[in-house]
């Protein structure tokens, strides 16, 4: 309790994510970085993005990134700008690299290993269990069948 | 006086638990009957306990006791009462109390209506969840007392963190424990089996209930969170991928396979030891999810506290139950012989599918949630997972899953042909092409999420209502609508259910394709214009509520000249709690929400105004809300009614399905 209270009051003012004099003039420009700012963390916050979130240094993260836009640098090298100051821990979308592979492929694997265990249990479900042994009814019937 | 009374109601339940655990349990063994006839009133006795004592903790919040260090910490006289009622569970000790109290209602619900199961199962499956209570109420005695005094009471207490003085958020932690706790019943009843080393249709038949009850309320949890969500942090998001939300859906989306497959025990004595071993997985993500709320080990929004004593006691009860019971059914799984044989296209083949994308998708939130974790503790890479992972990674699992829902849905248990399925669905194929084919066109090439979403919506909705169409048999128009409307309630429930997701897929895929957003400073007086709608400030005023300050704005909203809405966003400011926060106002809609946000005065002398409209939010909650009722529906059918017997049911055999 007292952590979020702690949180929150750190985010405390202003109650805003992004303000109105932080939007630039040009209409692309800012969809840019409205989409870029939505897969940047905010440092202090908990999973939110600095689009989403109050706190100052997510508002100045958003005039960062948009001084760099606004400057000509392409959405790469913004985000890259970004993470050599801020580290990975600011991307919201992990990187694929190094050990990060583990993670982005652990779904897919796992899927196909169900997938493949799944079907051959389900093939040996379809071959079932052996049939029981024939009654003694059944027995003398197949002996009449046989000796005919 | 009165609160002593209560703690020691607690120590008592305590006792009474591990009198539950063990004496049952041994009983069970030795074939003692009036050993595990000792089960019952012990469950039943530690509910009344736990209820007086929650009842105490409840009492005191009401009249504002502030010799307890929990209501200074969380109270104030100024409060509505609504809030100092639930401000019991706002925070960590009596959201625990309440966890127990729901769990000990659970084992006396299962004393009570428990009448027909076999005795020595019925003592077994409440030794185990007595053994959950006694786990939980040493947790709360040793470590989070919510009895504990003050030395110097103060005059007033520090009040209730504001964003929890809501009613969508009062209700919320309810619902989720229900489900939660619930689930322990499922994970009781499998432990129990593997202890008997027995499993069949009987059992699957009385398991089932228990997961769905459980099941609907973690549904109405998480849509109530949702909803909160979405009207109060004021900016209309109702899904944050936070380890703590994730912590409830996992449980969720676990416990949903659960209740599929256990259908098939239940029909087909088929894939009982998966089915034991969900069980256990779905009750180990409620601890997980406990594990995480209450750690600290994930920073998140939700976290109650950060004690790490309470984190390793919580992490000694999750690997004991949890290992345990994994321990348990490695040794004893083996002995779980399957008897219903079944072809590589049938039901039974479309659940198995159907249980490998829901576990496989729960994996995958599994290792994004702890991924942080794990990279810093190996790898030394301090990084994030955040939502732009999660949709990348699991969106693909929900969608399969509903395409091949409809198709699964109808077909036949044992042997099936896929193509007669397709067949009957060959209208809704078309129709759903149709759709996402128009709202393609119409939209202009935006996201393809749209359409998508769309599409999958009508297959759902328009598949639940083939199936329930072919249930009621061939004949004439008027006798299939009689026989639709007394299928049996199972029935009406997977129909109803499965529309329900179809509806909430459908707002998820709308809102985050077609919403539109607007930042600007609006002077009063001043008209602007989002997405077809104008917008005026008439006024801004300073109020005063109970507990708060308050700035409102007063908006009209005017469509093609005529008022649509008149709208008073809230900027509010509680000042013991020393927080501000954010009232948005929204003018709902069955097409769209007008959803209006005031911010901070402007130095030239205007207001920051946000304004969003977010088309078919509301589907989203009406969605899960529908397949809540569903799962209610299924739940009243008539075989798992109490007394219904499995006596009556066994002399007419499996009813073909």
């Amino acid at each position: 309790m007292k952590r979020i209270l702690a949180i929150l009051l750190f985010l405390a003012t202003p109650v805003w994510a992004v303000q109105p004099d932080e939007i630039l003039a040009d209409p692309a420009l800012e969809a840019r970085a409205r989409d870029l700012s939505k897969g940047l963390r905010c440092p202090v916050c908990q999973s939110e993005s600095i689009d989403e979130s109050n706190a100052d240094i997510a508002r100045d993260l958003r005039l960062l990134l948009r001084e760099r836009l606004a400057s000509g640098d392409s959405d790469a090298e913004a985000v890259d700008f970004m993470v050599a100051r801020y580290g990975e821990y600011i991307l919201l979308k992990p990187s694929t690299g190094g050990a990060n592979f583990i993670l982005w492929i652990a779904g897919p694997v796992l899927l196909l290993g169900a997938l493949g265990v799944g079907f051959v249990y389900l093939r040996g479900r379809e071959k079932g269990v052996p049939p029981d042994a024939l009654s003694e009814a059944e027995e003398k019937r197949l002996a009449e069948l046989l000796d005919e | 006086m009165l609160v002593e009374l209560g703690h020691f109601a607690l120590i008592l339940a305590f006792l009474v638990a591990i009198v539950q655990a063990v004496v049952p349990m041994l009983g069970a063994a030795r074939h003692r009957h009036d050993w595990m006839g000792v089960g019952g009133p012990a469950a039943i006795l530690q509910a009344v306990l736990v209820g007086f004592s929650f009842a105490v903790l409840m009492q005191a919040f009401v009249v504002s006791d502030f010799s307890l260090r929990l209501v200074v910490a969380n109270s104030h006289t100024a409060k509505p009462m609504l809030y100092k009622i639930t401000g019991v569970w706002g925070n960590h000790e009596g959201s625990m109390l309440l966890w127990v109290l729901i769990l000990a209602l659970f084992g006396a619900s299962a004393a009570v209506f428990g009448g027909n199961l076999p005795a020595s199962l019925r003592a077994r499956v409440l030794s185990v969840q007595g053994a959950i209570g006694v786990a939980f109420l040493a947790f709360i005695l040793f470590t989070s007392n919510p009895f504990a005094r003050m030395a110097r009471p103060p005059l007033n207490g520090e009040d209730l963190n504001p964003l929890l003085q809501d009613p969508g958020l009062a209700f919320h932690p309810p619902f989720l424990y229900l489900g939660y706790v619930g689930l322990s019943m499922a994970f009781s009843f499998a432990v129990a089996a593997l202890i008997e080393g027995r499993i069949d249709a009987a059992w699957g038949r009385w398991v089932r209930p228990w997961t769905l009850a459980a099941w609907l309320f973690l549904t109405i949890g998480i849509a109530l969170g949702s909803w909160w969500a979405y009207y109060e942090l004021g900016w209309g998001g109702f899904w944050f991928w936070d380890p703590v939300e994730n912590a409830s859906f996992m449980p969720w989306l676990i416990a949903t396979a659960l209740l599929h497959c256990a259908i098939v025990v239940e029909k087909r004595e088929a894939l009982k030891s998966w089915t034991i071993l969900l069980a256990i997985l779905a009750f180990g993500f409620s601890l997980i999810g406990t594990f995480i709320v209450r750690s600290g080990v994930l920073t998140s929004v939700h976290a109650f506290s950060n004690d790490p004593e309470r984190g390793v006691f919580i992490l000694v009860i999750l690997a004991v139950f949890t290992g345990g019971a994994l321990t348990l059914f490695a040794a004893r799984a083996s002995s779980m012989q399957a008897k219903g044989v079944f072809g590589v296209v049938s039901r039974e083949s479309a659940l198995v599918v159907n249980n490998i994308l829901l576990a496989v998708a729960t994996f995958v939130v599994f290792i994004g949630t702890l991924w942080p974790l794990i990279a810093e503790l190996t790898f030394g890479r301090k990084l994030s997972v955040g939502a732009p992972f999660f949709d990348a990674a699991f969106t693909p699992f929900f969608v399969a899953l509903a395409v091949i829902l409809p198709v699964g849905a109808l077909l036949p248990w044992k042997r099936a042909r896929i193509g007669r399925a397709l067949a009957s669905l060959r209208w809704v194929i078309v129709l759903a092409c149709a759709v996402g084919a128009l709202v393609w066109a119409m939209q202009n090439g935006r996201s393809a999420l749209g359409p998508v979403g769309a599409m999958l919506a009508v297959w759902l909705i328009g598949g639940a209502a083939v199936d329930g169409w072919q249930k009621a048999g061939r004949g004439e128009f008027s006798s299939k609508i009689r026989r639709m409307i007394r299928l049996p309630r199972a029935d009406w429930g997977r129909i109803v259910a499965h529309g329900g997701l179809g509806i909430t897929m459908f707002g998820i895929a709308a809102i985050t394709a077609w919403q539109s957003e607007d930042i600007r400073v609006v002077g009063v007086g001043e008209t602007f214009q989002v997405a077809g709608y104008d917008l005026s400030l008439n006024d801004v005023t300073k109020g005063e509520g109970p507990n708060y300050l308050t700035t409102i704005g007063d908006i009209s909203v005017f469509r093609n000249g005529r008022e649509v809405a008149r709208l008073y966003p809230e900027k509010r400011n509680y000042p013991v709690a020393r927080m501000p926060t954010t009232e948005a106002a929204i003018s709902n809609g069955f097409l769209s929400d007008i959803y209006v946000v005031i911010g901070d005065a402007q130095d030239n002398g205007g207001w920051a105004v946000r304004t969003y409209i977010k088309p078919f939010a509301n589907w989203i909650w009406a969605g899960a809300i529908i397949m809540a009722f569903g799962g209610g529906l299924s739940l009243s059918d008539r075989r798992y009614r109490v007394g219904a017997g499995a006596r009556r049911r066994s002399l007419r055999g499996v009813a073909a399905e």
